[in-house]
């Protein structure tokens, strides 16, 4: 693919007409998925809720200076289920998840073309920091801040508009509830109960990236944004984690980047493959790596590159 | 397994491969002596601050007695009624407290600033040289600048004002805010460096969040570099503690701290007085006093003050393993 694309079309893509990839069917039926779950060792239960909506993204480029990273994506994010974004180092996938809540925009020269939607808005609309809250994010290295594990959580509970409005912190009393749910949610509570006021660098490598689970779903976010967030960790760490994924898909959006291929087979619905920045294919966890439709899926799936 | 109880060693008879030692013998000449030479400068430096501490230290505890930490200075022609240095004492540490609470808050804006922010570029740049000027420039330069500026009738509330109507410029105040600039470029390069030293992922963490730039350097940034600010700002009192240009010029190395009258605080802030430096140098073969023996004491003591500080910014910049947790954790 020559590097030296020509430019996104002008046009804005009509919003009622969507790309066919994205029409592909949700699998959710049973069958198919129970012989698979078997064979690659799947955390995921097939879906059961309900499959909602939440962001779109419509022929989505992005470009860092005149570098166009991300060439065209279109993809729906869904609650209810974890969407997976594969692919070789450089392929654009970590640069697509920084876009959903405009964390591109934190280095100099980046633009995107093409539209992102949370629930029917275009992100570019809505204030940066509520859109954070809504689209919240944990990262490849475990960064717990270097206060205590209660503080960690409770920095993220404390808005700042409100803040600025009462002009009073909330106690740790009033926080107090929320914190100890949250840490429940990320499946830290019962390790952390005693040593709250512990220092958060404290903890383990495993426990750290839960805190950060923990404190990206303080925030109450629509969609939780995870790029690479086992690939610090070991593997009894790594399962926990999944696991955990896999249980909060049912409240919330999920998207996942990452390298482990094996890591997207357990925890996925939907897997995108991504190469040099275009979206190769896109389907279930089934389809993508038992029958991918495209050459150069099957060669990544198979290991052939990457 | 690798070590149980019962086999600490390995089985007698085995051969234990030692690394052999690199023969000095083998390296060409000139290696060898620029090795030797390098042993020599290091002890030879160890040799010189040894003598240094070795020589203030006889001297010191040979001339210093409790009385001297606690009496008050005055000229007399006799040593026996010439007092202590109280008063001096009194004075580096009023004068290190004026400039460093001038130089740590900004000493950190600057840096934060030029790290956080730095925009527009050739600002950020202007701010870098501004900062390396003046960590470069002469103390005396700074004092004498100093009395030019704090001379003026608009800045006469820092110091006094003689009968006749000119502004001496000379007070803790005038001194204390040129001495912030000596301290400023520790604290802002200390600061600076811990920032950078941030990874950016950190930060994006707490963007993610929904946080502004802003919340996220007061509650994020600048508690993790906690610790270098405060060795910052050690290093800067250390500064000025062994500063004696500044004092001479802009406190007027008076014996006594002279009161500017009115308020009891505010009329010393705005008075005159000296500090351990120039009482130093006061009373040393070189100065008017001529009371060696009290300026060893003297110099005894503003030496166990700075190697104090030291000891603290040791202490401060100390594998972080030590002092609280692994602060650092996320940069490796």
């Amino acid at each position: 693919m020559d590097p030296l694309m020509p430019p996104p079309p002008a046009r804005r893509i009509v919003p009622d007409r969507l790309p066919a990839i994205i029409d592909a069917p949700i699998n959710g039926t049973a069958p198919a998925g129970a012989v698979t779950a078997q064979r690659h060792g799947r955390v995921a239960r097939p879906v059961t809720g309900e499959v909602l909506e939440r962001m779109r993204l419509e022929s989505v480029w992005l470009a860092y200076g005149d570098r166009w990273v991300v060439r065209d994506v279109s993809l729906p994010v869904r609650k209810g289920e974890v969407l997976a974004l594969i692919g070789a180092s450089g392929s654009g996938k970590t640069t697509l998840l920084r876009s959903l809540n405009r964390l591109t925009e934190v280095t100099a020269g980046a633009s995107r073309a093409g539209a992102i939607t949370l629930d029917g808005q275009e992100i570019a609309t809505i204030e940066v920091n509520s859109l954070r809250r809504r689209v919240s994010m944990v990262f490849q290295q475990p960064n717990p801040f270097p206060m205590s594990i209660f503080e960690n959580v409770a920095y993220a509970l404390r808005e700042e508009h409100s803040d600025r409005l009462r002009r009073k912190r909330r106690s740790r009393k009033e926080l107090e509830p929320q914190v100890i749910d949250t840490l429940s949610r990320a499946g830290l509570y019962g390790e952390v109960a005693e040593d709250l006021d512990h220092p958060a660098l404290r903890l383990s490598g495993g426990q750290q990236q839960r805190l950060c689970i923990a404190r990206a779903l303080a925030v109450k976010p629509e969609v939780l944004l995870l790029d690479e967030p086992c690939s610090a960790l070991d593997p009894i760490s790594t399962a926990t984690i999944e696991e955990l994924i896999v249980g909060l898909r049912e409240s919330v959006a999920i998207v996942i980047v990452t390298h482990n291929l094996q890591q997207a087979m357990r925890v996925a619905d939907h897997v995108a493959f991504m190469h040099l920045g275009e979206l190769i294919e896109y389907g279930t966890g089934e389809q993508l790596f038992d029958r991918p439709i495209q050459q150069r899926t099957r060669e990544y799936v198979s290991g052939a590159f990457g | 397994m690798a070590s149980t109880p019962q086999a600490p060693a390995p089985p007698a008879g085995a051969i234990i491969a030692k690394p052999s030692r690199d023969s000095l013998a083998s390296w060409p000449l000139l290696d060898r002596v620029a090795f030797a030479a390098c042993w020599v400068a290091g002890i030879g430096l160890c040799m010189v601050t040894g003598a240094i501490v070795l020589f203030m230290l006889v001297k010191g505890i040979s001339y210093l007695r409790p009385g001297l930490l606690l009496e008050h200075p005055s000229a007399a022609q006799s040593q026996a009624t010439s007092g202590g240095f109280l008063d001096p004492i009194e004075g580096t540490l009023l004068l290190s407290a004026v400039g460093i609470a001038i130089a740590a808050p900004l000493g950190v804006a600057v840096a934060t600033w030029m790290s956080e922010y730095g925009r527009p570029a050739w600002l950020a740049r202007m701010v870098e040289s501004a900062v390396e000027m003046i960590s470069g420039a002469p103390s005396v330069l700074l004092a004498i600048f100093g009395l030019v500026v704090f001379a003026r009738p608009a800045l006469a509330f820092l110091s006094q004002t003689s009968a006749g109507g000119s502004v001496f410029g000379k007070s803790f105040l005038t001194a204390g805010a040129m001495m912030s600039l000596i301290a400023l470029p520790l604290v802002v390069a200390s600061t600076r460096e811990a920032l950078a030293q941030i990874p950016a992922h950190l930060r994006e963490a707490s963007y993610a969040l929904g946080k502004t730039r802003a919340t996220t350097i007061r509650r994020v940034l600048l508690p993790s570099v906690r610790g270098n600010i405060a060795s910052g700002v050690t290093l800067g009192i250390g500064r000025i503690i062994g500063d004696t240009a500044i004092v001479v010029i802009l406190l007027g190395a008076t014996l006594r701290l002279e009161g500017a009258g009115g308020l009891s605080g505010l009329s010393t802030l705005r008075g005159t007085g000296g500090t351990l430096t120039s009482y130093v140098k006061y009373n040393s073969p070189a100065g008017e006093g001529n009371a060696h023996q009290k300026a060893y004491a003297a110099a005894f003591v503003l030496l166990l003050m700075v190697l104090l500080l030291n000891l603290i910014v040791m202490r401060l910049s100390s594998p972080r393993t030590r002092a609280r947790g692994r602060r650092f954790a996320w940069t490796r």
